[in-house]
């Protein structure tokens, strides 16, 4: 069987899988990581994103054996080592941007990605098109839109804090 | 999903002598079609070989008058080409709306040109733009090589290596995507330039095609209001649950206007 050698979350892991053994298959029952969701399972629902060497995908849909050497980060890897949460993680709790929570790992991960990726600030529009990827049934989108909102302008070091983007 | 052999070679010589020493082996490069079917079923086969390790397949560059685009070219990389930005901006538009961002971190455009999926975006700027494809054995042009839904003119142990796109004067793309699974409905990519005035439309009927009545309206006058009047027949169109033929066929027009509107 293949051997998958990569990093998650800063810890190297060899792991033995089947050519088969979906990424997300390889998370949550090889390493125990179950934060990363399986919804859809086809590829249209965003509950399993993750990033794999910086960029964000879809874990259901992408094999094991493709990210052998990569480094991948799950919402375990998001907080501090002291758990002080990531500006994302911190902008959700506060705006209160989820109610049932199972599409908020993918959410958080999507979010985090679609930032990193407009230094320039990303519109509410631009937010709700980024998004696309991910579907959450519950909110109606509404206060995740202003999390992220919130979260970009601390990334991006524009603000202190989440609460202070609130008021 | 069946278990297979996995194989990840680093040469296109290597990657086709694994496809033609096994009829049932399959080439997977982002996977985001292969994988979904694999899951379903609905193909078993017995190994993979995976292209994401093959250097000569990936990267954009320019030759000539031409933009020269390996197979191995994920979405993303051509919606934020500066290149591409800057000489077809109508396909880094077009690659910047397939799917979502997380699909087109991972989808490519051998794979989705491969494939000729009628929903696909890529398969219309490929013939729109009249492109040649370039493969393990001969290049093909555009006008040859989608034969049908799903089908293309590539054999089994044949890989698609790159695509040469030539530098149009004026390019633009529309689409009508489905709300929920974002694949298209009728979408239409129009070109004016060394290949002369193209109208491609995807998404609507088996296979991509070339809309010719529009094209020699447009090579009379290029503006909106020159494929206004033109009624795509809707004897060919798709019909589904997503749309009937005649409102695939209404929607042909309204894109292909909606692209003359977008190159300028």
């Amino acid at each position: 069987m293949p051997q998958v050698t990569l990093t998650v979350n800063g810890k190297q892991h060899s792991v033995e899988v089947e050519g088969r053994t979906l990424l997300v298959e390889l998370l949550r029952e090889k390493l125990r990581l179950t934060g990363t969701h399986v919804g859809c399972d086809t590829s249209q629902c965003g509950a399993c994103v993750v990033h794999v060497d910086g960029n964000s995908l879809k874990s259901c849909t992408t094999l094991a054996v493709a990210v052998d050497g990569c480094s991948v980060t799950t919402i375990e890897g998001l907080a501090a080592a002291d758990g002080t949460l990531h500006p994302m993680q911190e902008a959700f709790r506060e705006y209160h941007a989820l109610q049932c929570g199972f599409c908020t790992p993918g959410m958080v991960m999507s979010a985090v990605d679609l930032v990193q990726k407009h230094p320039e600030g990303l519109s509410e529009q631009e937010i709700r098109e980024g998004l696309e990827g991910n579907l959450c049934r519950c909110t109606g989108y509404h206060n995740i839109v202003k999390a992220i909102d919130a979260a970009q302008e601390v990334m991006h070091g524009r603000r202190a804090s989440v609460a202070a983007a609130a008021e | 999903m069946y278990d297979f052999d996995y194989h990840k070679p680093t040469t296109v010589a290597d990657a086709v002598a694994l496809l033609a020493a096994d009829p049932d082996a399959k080439a997977v490069s982002g996977g985001h079609t292969l994988i979904p079917a694999l899951k379903h079923r609905l193909n078993k086969p017995t190994s993979l070989v995976d292209l994401s390790g093959i250097a000569e397949m990936k990267g954009i560059k320019q030759v000539g008058n031409a933009i020269v685009i390996g197979a191995f070219t994920r979405h993303v990389e051509v919606a934020t080409s500066a290149l591409v930005k800057s000489t077809i901006p109508a396909l880094a538009y077009l690659a910047s709306h397939i799917g979502d961002n997380q699909v087109r971190n991972r989808g490519t455009i051998g794979g989705s040109v491969s494939n000729n999926d009628p929903a696909a975006d890529y398969p219309s700027a490929v013939l729109g733009l009249g492109a040649t494809i370039h493969t393990s054995s001969r290049k093909i042009p555009a006008d040859e090589f989608f034969l049908g839904m799903f089908t293309t003119a590539m054999e089994p142990d044949e890989l698609l290596v790159a695509i040469e796109f030539p530098i149009p004067e004026k390019a633009g793309y529309a689409k009508m995507k489905n709300p929920a699974s974002r694949y298209v409905m009728a979408g239409a990519f129009v070109s004016k330039g060394p290949a002369g005035v193209r109208v491609a439309i995807n998404g609507a009927a088996a296979c991509v095609f070339r809309q010719a009545e529009m094209e020699a309206a447009l090579a009379a006058n290029w503006s909106p209001e020159a494929v206004a009047g033109i009624k795509q027949p809707a004897d060919d169109m798709n019909s589904d649950i997503h749309g009937s033929a005649e409102y695939r066929a209404h929607l042909v027009t309204v894109m292909a206007k909606r692209a003359v509107a977008a190159a300028g």
